[in-house]
């Protein structure tokens, strides 16, 4: 722990974290024994408030939509905030907060929520929770009751909402899309029509047809039980009751078809069935367990492609490796003399492909490579066409191409580096005891260059692992497999499939729990290297 | 850092003596070595000039671009006026920026907390971090989605479609990555230089700020350059979350021109790409020394 004087802190103590109203109240009342006040200590002050602002913003936002998680985070945030940066005992932390809370909500809760979704069935259909999606049924399947009763009915406007005021037995009511019908005291009614509402304005006639789609489209809740139905209208002049054509019984847990008398039950996979197998077409979302794994290694339409897609990742970031790593070798060697003139231009010129921002580069490609009309079929090759992207061994070659040209640069400079630092004694002393160019380089010169650039090595296969944009911009994963039923093909790897699988890119329908399980697969994996390097370069050893 | 530098006396030197070789031993010893580098400059650098040359053509297909140089017309670069694309670069470089200096702000004072001070936790949370980064942020792209749906219900700059949002992504990332690079870095700055300034009277804020910032300023470049770079060519999670055409970036742009009308587009593709690739290619080629370092600084532990 640090040991300041007292009288040389300004950012102590005498501080009680202040009210969210306002931080900047009690300083005033600072001790005037303690000397003046540090510019530092005045902006620290600013700060806080400042973040003590948005934090109440935030807490009271999280609070009117009724969000739980975020409301108790934003508290937690607010409050550790206050503490750290007004305690003297937190002095480490005063350094490390600010981006300690960005990884805390933007890395590890995300991953954390990776996991859990992976072992929910979220996605298409499987949106939200179960009395959500009972009110989406019922409301989904409304419909006007035959013979049902017709209201005079007035198109009104409260709190910037479209709203309805019927005339139910000579009482006023008015509701809109998120509040229910409720009786409007001092309400105007003339000849049975709603004409003046007190805390709302009645839209005029041209107002209404100006806003005609949105008023055929309201539905105000007739009451706040969904079962209940709502009051639509078609002419904005008289409103009908629909009734949903389901009723839901939460004690038996079953949805009815009135029509049909069909009972459909809730499943613990989230879908309401009915005994012959049909189900209703919205549900919910709930814990599969491990059967988005299982769908991954077992279900033959993902097994198959992912299994393939699985080997291609690792010849794909093994290769790309490899071949930067050789090229970037031998060009190192090359240049690592000092008599050559014009290194420095070499240089200059060989990082080129490194600092074009890689999507660049990929994007480029795709159009160099294109089959009818690329550079390299139209003019190198003499107007052949070979499928460079389209073939599934020549796109796996161009993938491999385009990445040897993004980053032999990178293998080039790290090479350059750690030749020029090789110690030049050990090189001495081989010459001293005899060894031959070729037995230098073998014994000597590889092996010192190895352990330098290991390292570097294996970031660099993690990050080719999930090169997720060189993929997408040159290939788009593609050509598809012919045989697979989902959206995936031959130069996919992992990363891009996982985005397939999502269906965020709209290709596919959205399964965001089978996607969390390949991305947890994915984690496993590139931890799993990462582990072993950390392990080798002992930087484990340096945290003391 | 600097390894890559030659004495400047032994290179004259070698000029010196270079032409007093015979042609065969010359071609045998040095040579051989321009000539690759020539083969070696023509393929790394004819994407690029094909893609200026592309860019200066007046037909603006792929079809048209093949011929090198056979039109110079600004046409193209006048084109992007019409289009969102200058939108999309202003929206880029504020995101770049903003990540880049939250980045080493933020980076730089952990480093510093876990350089200087010793603190219980402390290397549990050095030990934490380690683990942290290995597991790439981008991975969890559809926990982002899911978080910021939520996130954006109760505030909206902070949900989908915001740029300030996905700057906090990013920020997210900014501890895991680069404060080891920084902490090893922050170790070679003598304590005593701490201790001195402690005993003048000045705060841990005053030796942070005016003495410890100064001296890892190449560090903090390397840094604020590397998560420039990165964010600039993010593309993912800027996919993801920003959802209206005038929020983009030009990772998403460019991909969007190039992925619905490839042929067609290819003129306004190859002048975006240029102007584009410019500010990160200038970033790198002045301070190539630097980042280089960075590089090996960062895990080459010789």
């Amino acid at each position: 722990m640090s040991t300041q004087a007292p009288t040389v802190d300004g950012t102590s103590d005498a501080v009680t974290p202040p009210g969210p109203s306002g931080p900047t109240g009690r300083r005033a009342g600072r001790d005037p024994g303690r000397g003046p006040v540090r510019p530092g200590t005045l902006v620290k002050i600013a700060l806080m408030a400042v973040v003590n602002a948005l934090g109440v913003f935030g807490i009271l936002a999280a609070w009117r939509e009724g969000s739980t998680g975020i409301l108790v985070s934003m508290v937690a945030l607010v409050a550790v905030a206050d503490w750290v940066y007004f305690s003297r005992r937190s002095l480490p932390m005063k350094y490390i907060l600010p981006g300690l809370a960005f990884l805390l909500v933007y890395q590890v809760y995300v991953v954390a929520y990776t996991g859990f979704v992976a072992f929910t069935n979220y996605g298409d259909g499987h949106n939200s929770t179960k009395e959500h999606a009972v009110e989406a049924l019922l409301v989904q399947n409304e419909r006007r009751v035959e013979g049902s009763a017709s209201y005079p009915l007035t198109v009104v406007e409260r709190g910037g909402q479209l709203g309805f005021a019927v005339v139910e037995d000579d009482e006023a009511l008015v509701g809109t899309a998120d509040q229910p019908l409720t009786p409007a005291d001092g309400a105007t009614v003339e000849d049975g029509r709603v004409t003046q509402v007190p805390d709302a304005t009645v839209l005029s006639r041209p107002e209404v047809l100006a806003r005609q789609a949105e008023v055929t489209q309201l539905r105000v809740p007739v009451s706040e039980d969904p079962n209940d139905g709502s009051v639509r209208t078609q002419d904005a002049r008289t409103g009908f009751v629909s009734t949903p054509s389901l009723t839901w019984d939460p004690e038996a847990d079953t949805m009815t078809d009135v029509t049909t008398g069909t009972v459909y039950r809730a499943t613990s996979d989230g879908w309401f069935r009915s005994d012959d197998g049909d189900r209703l077409n919205v549900g919910w979302r709930v814990m599969v367990g491990f059967d988005n794994f299982r769908t991954a290694f077992g279900d033959e339409r993902y097994a198959g492609p992912f299994l393939r897609i699985l080997v291609w990742t690792f010849a794909f970031a093994i290769g790309s490796v490899v071949s930067t790593f050789l090229l970037g070798l031998f060009l190192a060697i090359t240049f690592n003399d000092t008599r050559l003139r014009g290194r420095k231009i070499y240089r200059t010129l060989l990082i080129f492909p490194y600092a074009i921002p890689g999507f660049l580069a990929a994007l480029l490609w795709s159009g160099l490579l294109n089959r009818s009309f690329g550079f390299v079929n139209q003019v190198l090759l003499g107007g052949a066409a070979v499928p460079w992207l389209t073939d599934p061994w020549l796109a796996k070659l161009s993938v491999l191409g385009v990445n040897l040209w993004l980053g032999f640069p990178y293998m080039f400079l790290i090479c350059t580096g750690a030749l020029q630092s090789l110690p030049s004694d050990v090189l001495e002393a081989a010459k001293v005891d005899g060894a031959s160019a070729m037995r230098t380089w073998r014994s000597v010169t590889l092996p010192l260059l190895l352990v330098a650039t290991a390292p570097l090595l294996i970031s660099s296969f993690a990050f080719n692992f999930n090169n997720f944009t060189l993929i997408y911009m040159l290939t788009g994963g593609g050509p598809r497999f012919a045989d697979a039923s989902v959206p995936l093909g031959h130069t996919d790897i992992l990363i891009s499939m996982v985005y397939s699988v999502s269906g965020l890119d709209g290709t596919a329908a959205k399964n965001y729990g089978l996607a969390s399980a390949l991305s947890i697969v994915i984690f496993v994996i590139v931890a799993t290297i990462s582990a072993i390097t950390f392990k080798r370069t002992k930087q484990f050893e340096e945290i003391s | 850092m600097a390894t890559t530098h030659v004495s400047p006396t032994r290179t004259a030197a070698a000029r010196a003596a270079a032409p007093r070789m015979r042609p065969h031993r010359w071609f045998a010893e040095l040579g051989w070595r321009h000539l690759v580098g020539v083969v070696a400059v023509v393929y790394a650098v004819f994407p690029i000039v094909y893609v200026i040359s592309a860019s200066l053509t007046d037909g603006g297909t792929l079809t048209g671009s093949n011929r090198l140089f056979a039109s110079l017309s600004p046409a193209n670069y006048e084109a992007l006026g019409g289009t969102m694309f200058w939108t999309w670069l202003g929206n880029s470089l504020q995101i770049a920026i903003a990540t880049g200096v939250g980045t080493v702000m933020m980076g730089a004072a952990a480093a510093y907390a876990f350089s200087r001070f010793r603190f219980t936790g402390r290397r549990a949370g050095l030990t934490a971090l380690l683990i942290i980064q290995m597991f790439p942020q981008m991975l969890a792209f559809v926990a982002i989605f899911l978080l910021l749906i939520g996130l954006g219900n109760v505030v909206p700059s902070l949900g989908l479609n915001s740029k300030l949002a996905l700057i906090a992504v990013y920020l997210g990332g900014a501890l895991g990555v680069n404060t080891f690079l920084m902490y090893g870095f922050f170790n070679t700055v003598p304590r005593e230089l701490d201790e001195a300034a402690k005993i003048d009277g000045a705060t841990h804020a005053q030796t942070y700020w005016t003495i410890i910032l100064r001296l890892v300023t190449p560090i903090l470049a390397v840094v604020a350059l590397l998560s420039f770079i990165a964010t600039f060519g993010e593309f993912i999670i800027a996919r993801l979350v920003l959802q209206s055409e005038g929020n983009w970036t030009v990772a998403v742009g460019l991909y969007g021109w190039v992925s619905s009308l490839l042929e067609a587009n290819w003129g306004l593709f190859a002048a975006g790409a240029v102007i584009a690739a410019l500010p990160v290619l200038l970033l790198f080629l002045f301070l190539q020394r630097y980042i280089v370092g960075g590089l090996t600084a960062g895990s080459v532990k010789g």
